[in-house]
């Protein structure tokens, strides 16, 4: 059993991951204080692909990035760089496909926040920043990996818009769910079972991995 | 020492417009919920910003629209105790007490010094959510204190805690605020506390001071119908002038002589405890509608006699001496010295 499937499908979800984490908590934390209009446009904008078949996505992704398209022609001319048909492609793919699920999941948490927490900190003279990533963000460490690890899971799982942006090459596209349904095309039953397996196996250790971070919640507040 | 507030702000459909002084000692906001008292504070602390005015603290100046300053809260030094006493609940009381340290040379021992005052002792390294309500208070206390405010803001501080607590905290907080020895704001809406606490009270109303002064002149002469229903009179009935010194309370059905000229009064009042069993001037006889029985006193319903259809008023009086008098019909006393004249 040849295992790139697997390794690629990994470092796919795990970049893809660690872009979403950064970029999903600064969208969060801003719009969580937008005015209301900005905040329910926005809002509707950047959970869509959450909503939309994986393949609109891929659709609207090959739109763009595209050899012939707009985005895709000039990175081509600058930089010689095709940016659909490789491993990476994917990442394209995921990163859309995951990050209404780490925004949405990072802006509740912040929603939740008792904000007289930051106005207290801010009247004893300490610094935004240390109010941030010392007050604010460990208040909602819980809704952050929760976002984090449904985010990876989500990756690890992204089938529809991979398979159009980055295809099936073996040993160099690849993913898990692409192999599944290769073999499963190419009635390589056994094979194809092996690898639902495996897929079944992950998606249920990071299943356990939220539920265990959910039941670890202590209550914020003795009394209140 | 003194902090000077005079500003106005507009949210929604509320209209905040507030000036006063609070010296050394304890101002009291007193007011119902939503009347803008905890606004003022958020104002005062640079949390909310006003639209118009001025803001300032012993000759500095916080906020003033005109000049176009604007200090950002972490330079007013301004002590804040909130509600809920916002202690951060990833750190130890410790850790939250050294978040309140300015100056980092000679931090610990200024932890130290605040841990002992406070009598926290022995519950350094706990989490606010292992620490009782009186706890809790006395670490955000201890927080706001080594922070050497100029001021001291205090929202609603003993709402969070159980009614059998709330004496002893309240003395507690009485004596760290005669230390203190600067301005100390309290919002409320608890008149025995704004009482017991104060040296000066605001009466606030709609975003507005309705009523400002030393808590026994407020309390003696509230001005106001919601003066008097803050300040706990339960007997207010509008007024008819007949002359110069008497009026009818037209609720009660009950001619009064009053000591002064009614002026532009629009209602009288009384409180509960100070009408008195007994004939003499403004005496009445009245049919006891209702008997209430307080832990320590009875409150009675009564409707004079004689005007069956008027709105009863309200007398307090010890139990001992209701036992004695107990009966269907009484004669009560208003003693002019203890009406109050309101103005809406």
């Amino acid at each position: 059993m040849d295992l790139f499937p697997l390794w690629n499908s990994l470092r796919i979800a795990g970049i893809s991951t660690v872009i979403i984490f950064f970029v999903g908590i600064f969208a969060a934390y801003y719009i969580a204080k937008a005015p209301r209009i900005v905040k329910g446009v926005l809002d509707v904008v950047l959970t869509l692909p959450l909503v939309l078949p994986p393949t609109v996505v891929g659709y609207l992704l090959l739109r763009v990035l595209g050899p012939k398209r707009i985005l895709g022609a000039w990175v081509l001319s600058a930089f010689g760089l095709k940016l659909t048909m490789t491993w990476w492609s994917a990442i394209f793919a995921t990163t859309v496909v995951i990050f209404p699920l780490m925004y949405r999941t990072v802006r509740g948490a912040f929603e939740a926040f008792d904000e007289t927490l930051a106005w207290s900190g801010k009247t004893l003279g300490l610094s935004n920043s240390f109010i941030f990533w010392r007050i604010r963000m460990p208040a909602c460490r819980q809704g952050i990996l929760a976002g984090t690890v449904l985010a990876f899971a989500r990756a690890l799982g992204e089938y529809g818009a991979t398979s159009m942006i980055a295809g099936y090459t073996p040993g160099r596209t690849a993913t898990i769910s692409t192999t599944v349904y290769q073999l499963w095309r190419t009635d390589n039953d056994a094979l194809a079972f092996r690898w639902v397996l495996v897929n079944v196996a992950i998606s249920a250790v990071v299943l356990l991995a939220v539920n265990f971070l959910e039941k670890r919640k202590t209550p914020r507040k003795g009394g209140a | 020492m003194s902090l000077t507030v005079d500003i106005e702000k507009s949210l929604g459909g509320f209209h905040l417009k507030v000036a006063f002084t609070a010296e050394t000692g304890l101002l009291s906001l007193l007011g119902a919920s939503g009347c803008g008292k905890s606004m003022t504070l958020k104002c005062i602390a640079g949390i909310e910003r006003p639209d118009r005015g001025k803001i300032e603290l012993n000759g500095t100046t916080l906020f003033d629209s005109d000049r176009r300053i604007d200090l950002p809260p972490q330079k007013r030094r301004v002590g804040y105790l909130f509600q809920q006493y916002a202690l951060f609940p990833n750190m130890t009381v410790r850790q939250n007490i050294r978040c309140g340290v300015r100056e980092k040379s000679g931090a610990e021992a200024a932890v130290d010094g605040a841990i002992r005052a406070m009598h926290l002792d022995g519950l350094e390294n706990l989490r606010p959510h292992q620490l009782s309500g009186g706890q809790q208070q006395r670490t955000a206390l201890a927080r706001i204190l080594v922070n050497q405010p100029e001021v001291l803001l205090l929202d609603e501080p003993f709402s969070a805690l159980d009614s059998h607590l709330r004496f002893r905290l309240e003395r507690e907080m009485l004596q760290t605020v005669r230390a203190f020895g600067k301005p100390v704001v309290l919002v409320t809406h608890d008149r025995d506390e704004a009482f017991r606490l104060s040296d000066s009270i605001a009466v606030m109303r709609g975003g507005t001071i309705e009523v400002t002064g030393g808590k026994h002149a407020v309390f003696s002469d509230p001005k106001t119908r919601s003066g008097a229903v803050l300040t706990g009179c339960k007997n207010i009935s509008p007024l008819q002038k007949l002359d110069e010194r008497s009026v009818l309370a037209t609720d009660w059905g009950m001619r009064l002589t009053l000591a002064q000229d009614a002026g532009k009064a629009r209602f009288i009042g009384i409180r509960m405890h100070d009408i008195l069993p007994g004939e003499g001037e403004n005496s009445f006889r009245c049919r006891v509608t209702e008997e209430i029985e307080n832990p320590f006193s009875f409150t009675l319903m009564l409707r004079p006699v004689d005007c069956p259809d008027a709105m009863s008023v309200g007398w307090e009086t010890d139990k001992a001496a209701w036992r004695a008098l107990r009966a269907d019909e009484v004669t009560i006393r208003l003693p002019k010295e203890s009406l109050l004249l309101l103005k809406e």
